[in-house]
C-alpha cells in the first residue's frame, strides 16, 4: 500500500508536468492539443541524443545514476522541445489561426500532428525501448516497506522546483500577468497593450519545456519508448480537465490524483485495465463536475 | 489472372466497408461538427458484438450464440449505439473538446477489454472460425469474394441512400444549421444537444456496422485488427474525399485504402526485413501528411460539400 502510494506520487509528478502544458494550451490558445503528449516523447529522445553525443560521465552524483552530462541533457531537451513546439505552431496551428479556422479544426490538425511526431520518432530511433544509462541503482527504504530509487526522489524535487518557478512567473512577472490576462479574455488583453502573439509563443515554449522535463523524468525512472506520448495522452488530458482547464495548480493536483488512482487501482481491478482508470475518472468528472476542481466555466 | 480479380474484389470489399464507417464519421464531423477521436473503438465494438452473436458455441467462452448473419449485424448496431450513448450523454452539453478526449478514452478502453476480457473475446488470440455468410454455397474463394463484394455494394448503396434521405429531411437541415450557427439554431427553439446526440449515435452505429461487415468478410477477429491507426485512416478518408459529402466519403475511402495497401506492398517488397518497422512508420507518416496537408491547403477535399444556400458562406472550416 505504502509502496503503491509512493509509486503513484512519482507517476503523478510526471503527469503534472505534462498536464500543465495541456491546461495552458486549453486556457490561452483555447484548443485541445492532442499532440502535446508527443512533445513529452520528443523531450525524452532529445535528451537521449545529447547523452549519446556527450557520453555518460564516468562520475555520477552520489547515489544517482547520472552525472553532469545529464544536467546538460535536461537543459538541451527543454530548449529543443520548446523549439519543436514553436516550429509546429508556425507550420500548422498559426496558419489555421490566421485563417480563423474553428476550434475543432485545430484539434483535428493536432491529431494529425501527433501521428506525424510519433512516427518520426520510430523512423529515427526505432521502435524499441531504450534507457539513458546501464547503471544499476539500489532502492533505498525511506519508510518501512516503501522503497524508492534515488533518481525518483530527485525527479520529485525537480518537479516541485519547476512548478514553484512557474507559479512565481505567472504570479509576479509581466509575462505571467499577460498570460493570465490572455487566458481570461484575449480581446481585453489586446486592448490593454498585451502582444498576444508573444504570449502565445511563450505558452508553447513553457509547455514544451515542461513536457521535455516530463519526458526526461519518465525515461529516467521508467524507460523511453516511441509510444510514451500515446500512452500519456489520456492521463494528461484527464489531469488537466480534472484540475479545470486553464488552472495550473489544478493540473498539478489533477496529475497527482490520476497518478495515485492508477497506482492504487491494482488493489481493486486487474492490472490489465490500469490504463482505463483515467477514462473512468474522466467520465465521473463529465457527469458530476464538468468544470473540474478549480475551473471557472465548462461551456 | 484469377488471382488479380480475387485480390481486387477483396480490396474493393474492404474499401467499401471503410467507406461505410467514413459515412458514419461524415454524419458526425461533416454534417454536425462533432469530433470523434475513437472511430476504431466503435468499429471494434461492432466487430466483437457480431462475432459473439454469430460465432460457434465454445465451452470455455461466454457467447457464441450461432445466430444468423442479420442478427449479428443488428447486435453490432445496438452495442455500438450503446457505447456512443455512454460518452454522448456525458459530453453533448459541454465544449466540443470533451467529446474528442472521451471518444479517445472509450476507444482505448475497448481495446483493453478486447485484450484482457479473455472469457468473452479470447484476448490476443482472437476468435477464429467465425462462419462467413453463405460461405458453403460457393465452390471457390473467388466466388465468395465476388458475392461478398456484391453484398457490400448493396450495403453501401443502402446506407448512402438512407443517409441522403435523412440529411435532406428537416432533421438533416437542423444538423447543418447547428454546425453553422449554434446560437441561431437555439434561438429557433432547436434542442441542440439532442440533435447532436442523435447524429453522434447514428454515426457510431454505422461504424459498428462496418466493423461487423469487416469481421464477416475475413471470418475471424483479434484485437490487432483494431489498432488506433484505423481511426486515422478513416479520418484521412473523410478529409481527403471531402467532408460534408457522402460521395466524397466513399471516394476518399477507396483512394486512401489504395494508397495504404499499395505503399504497404511496396515497403514489404523493396525494404530488407531489418527496415520493415521503419517502413511501416513511414507509411503512417504518409497518411498523417495527407491529413494535415489536405486540412491546410484543400480544406474541401477532393469533392467537398456543395454550396447550397448562401454562396458567400465561409466553407474553410469544414
Amino acid at each position: 500500500m505504502g509502496q503503491l502510494i509512493a509509486d503513484g506520487i512519482l507517476t503523478g509528478a510526471v503527469l503534472s508536468l505534462g498536464a500543465i502544458g495541456v491546461t495552458l494550451t486549453l486556457g490561452i490558445l483555447r484548443f485541445a492539443n492532442f499532440s502535446h503528449s508527443e512533445l513529452v516523447t520528443w523531450g525524452g529522445y532529445f535528451a537521449l541524443t545529447f547523452v549519446a553525443f556527450a557520453g555518460t560521465s564516468a562520475e555520477t552524483f552520489g547515489p544517482l545514476s547520472f552525472g553532469w552530462s545529464f544536467v546538460g541533457a535536461i537543459i538541451v531537451a527543454g530548449i529543443a522541445t520548446a523549439g519543436l513546439a514553436l516550429l509546429v505552431d508556425a507550420l500548422v496551428f498559426s496558419r489555421l489561426r490566421r485563417r480563423r479556422a474553428a476550434e475543432m479544426t485545430l484539434v483535428f490538425a493536432s491529431f494529425g500532428v501527433a501521428l506525424l511526431l510519433r512516427h518520426i520518432i520510430v523512423l529515427i530511433f526505432g521502435p524499441h525501448a531504450v534507457y539513458y544509462t546501464g547503471t544499476l541503482q539500489f532502492a533505498v527504504e525511506i519508510l518501512p516497506g516503501v522503497r524508492v530509487m534515488p533518481d525518483q526522489i530527485l525527479v520529485l524535487a525537480l518537479t516541485l522546483l519547476f512548478v514553484l518557478g512557474l507559479h512565481l512567473t505567472l504570479k509576479f512577472s509581466r509575462l505571467g500577468i499577460a498570460m493570465r490576462a490572455s487566458a481570461e479574455s484575449p480581446d481585453l488583453a489586446r486592448v490593454h497593450g498585451v502582444d498576444v502573439r508573444v504570449v502565445i509563443r511563450w505558452t508553447w515554449a513553457i509547455g514544451g519545456g515542461l513536457a521535455a522535463a516530463a519526458g526526461v523524468f519518465y525515461g529516467l525512472t521508467v524507460q523511453l519508448r516511441p509510444e510514451i506520448g500515446f500512452a500519456l495522452l489520456l492521463p494528461l488530458f484527464t489531469a488537466a480537465l480534472l484540475g479545470g482547464s486553464g488552472s495550473v495548480y489544478g493540473a498539478v493536483i489533477g496529475g497527482l490524483i490520476i497518478g495515485l488512482s492508477e497506482s492504487l487501482s491494482v488493489l481493486i481491478i486487474p492490472t490489465g485495465y490500469k490504463q482505463a482508470v483515467p477514462f473512468l475518472i474522466l467520465l465521473l468528472i463529465l457527469y458530476l463536475r464538468p468544470r473540474g476542481l478549480f475551473g471557472d466555466v465548462a461551456k | 489472372m484469377m488471382g488479380y480479380v480475387s485480390y481486387l474484389s477483396f480490396f474493393l470489399t474492404l474499401a467499401l466497408i471503410y467507406g461505410i464507417a467514413t459515412m458514419g464519421l461524415n454524419m458526425q464531423w461533416g454534417f454536425t461538427g462533432l469530433f470523434n477521436a475513437g472511430v476504431v473503438g466503435f468499429f471494434a465494438i461492432g466487430g466483437y458484438a457480431y462475432a459473439i452473436v454469430i460465432g460457434p458455441d465454445r465451452p470455455d467462452l461466454v457467447g457464441g450464440f450461432e445466430l444468423p448473419f442479420v442478427i449479428g449485424l443488428l447486435g453490432a448496431l445496438v452495442f455500438s449505439a450503446l457505447a456512443a450513448l455512454i460518452v454522448g450523454l456525458a459530453t453533448m452539453r459541454l465544449r466540443s473538446h470533451y467529446l474528442a478526449i472521451s471518444t479517445f478514452g472509450i476507444a482505448l478502453t475497448i481495446q483493453l477489454v478486447a485484450l484482457n476480457f479473455e472469457s468473452l473475446t479470447a484476448g490476443n488470440l482472437g476468435l477464429i472460425g467465425l462462419g462467413r455468410p453463405l460461405e458453403d454455397a460457393f465452390d471457390t474463394p473467388l466466388g465468395f469474394n465476388l458475392f461478398y463484394l456484391g453484398l457490400m455494394v448493396v450495403a453501401t448503396l443502402v446506407v448512402y441512400g438512407a443517409l441522403q434521405l435523412i440529411l435532406h429531411s428537416p432533421w438533416g437541415r437542423v444538423l447543418r444549421a447547428i454546425r453553422e450557427d449554434e446560437e441561431a439554431a437555439v434561438s429557433l427553439g432547436k434542442n441542440v444537444s439532442r440533435f447532436r446526440l442523435e447524429a453522434f449515435v447514428i454515426g457510431c452505429s454505422l461504424m459498428g456496422l462496418a466493423g461487423a461487415f469487416y469481421v464477416g468478410s475475413i471470418g475471424y477477429i483479434s484485437p490487432f485488427d483494431f489498432l488506433p491507426i484505423v481511426t486515422f485512416q478513416i479520418w484521412t478518408m473523410l478529409i481527403l474525399g471531402g467532408s460534408g459529402n457522402n460521395r466524397g466519403a466513399i471516394l476518399g475511402a477507396i483512394v486512401v485504402w489504395g494508397v495504404w495497401t499499395s505503399s504497404g506492398w511496396l515497403i514489404s517488397t523493396i525494404l530488407p526485413p531489418a527496415w520493415q518497422v521503419r517502413g511501416a512508420a513511414s507509411q503512417v507518416i504518409l497518411i498523417g501528411l495527407i491529413l494535415v496537408l489536405t486540412l491546410l491547403y484543400r480544406p474541401r477535399g477532393l469533392i467537398g460539400e456543395r454550396v447550397t444556400v448562401s454562396s458567400g458562406a465561409r466553407l474553410d472550416d469544414g
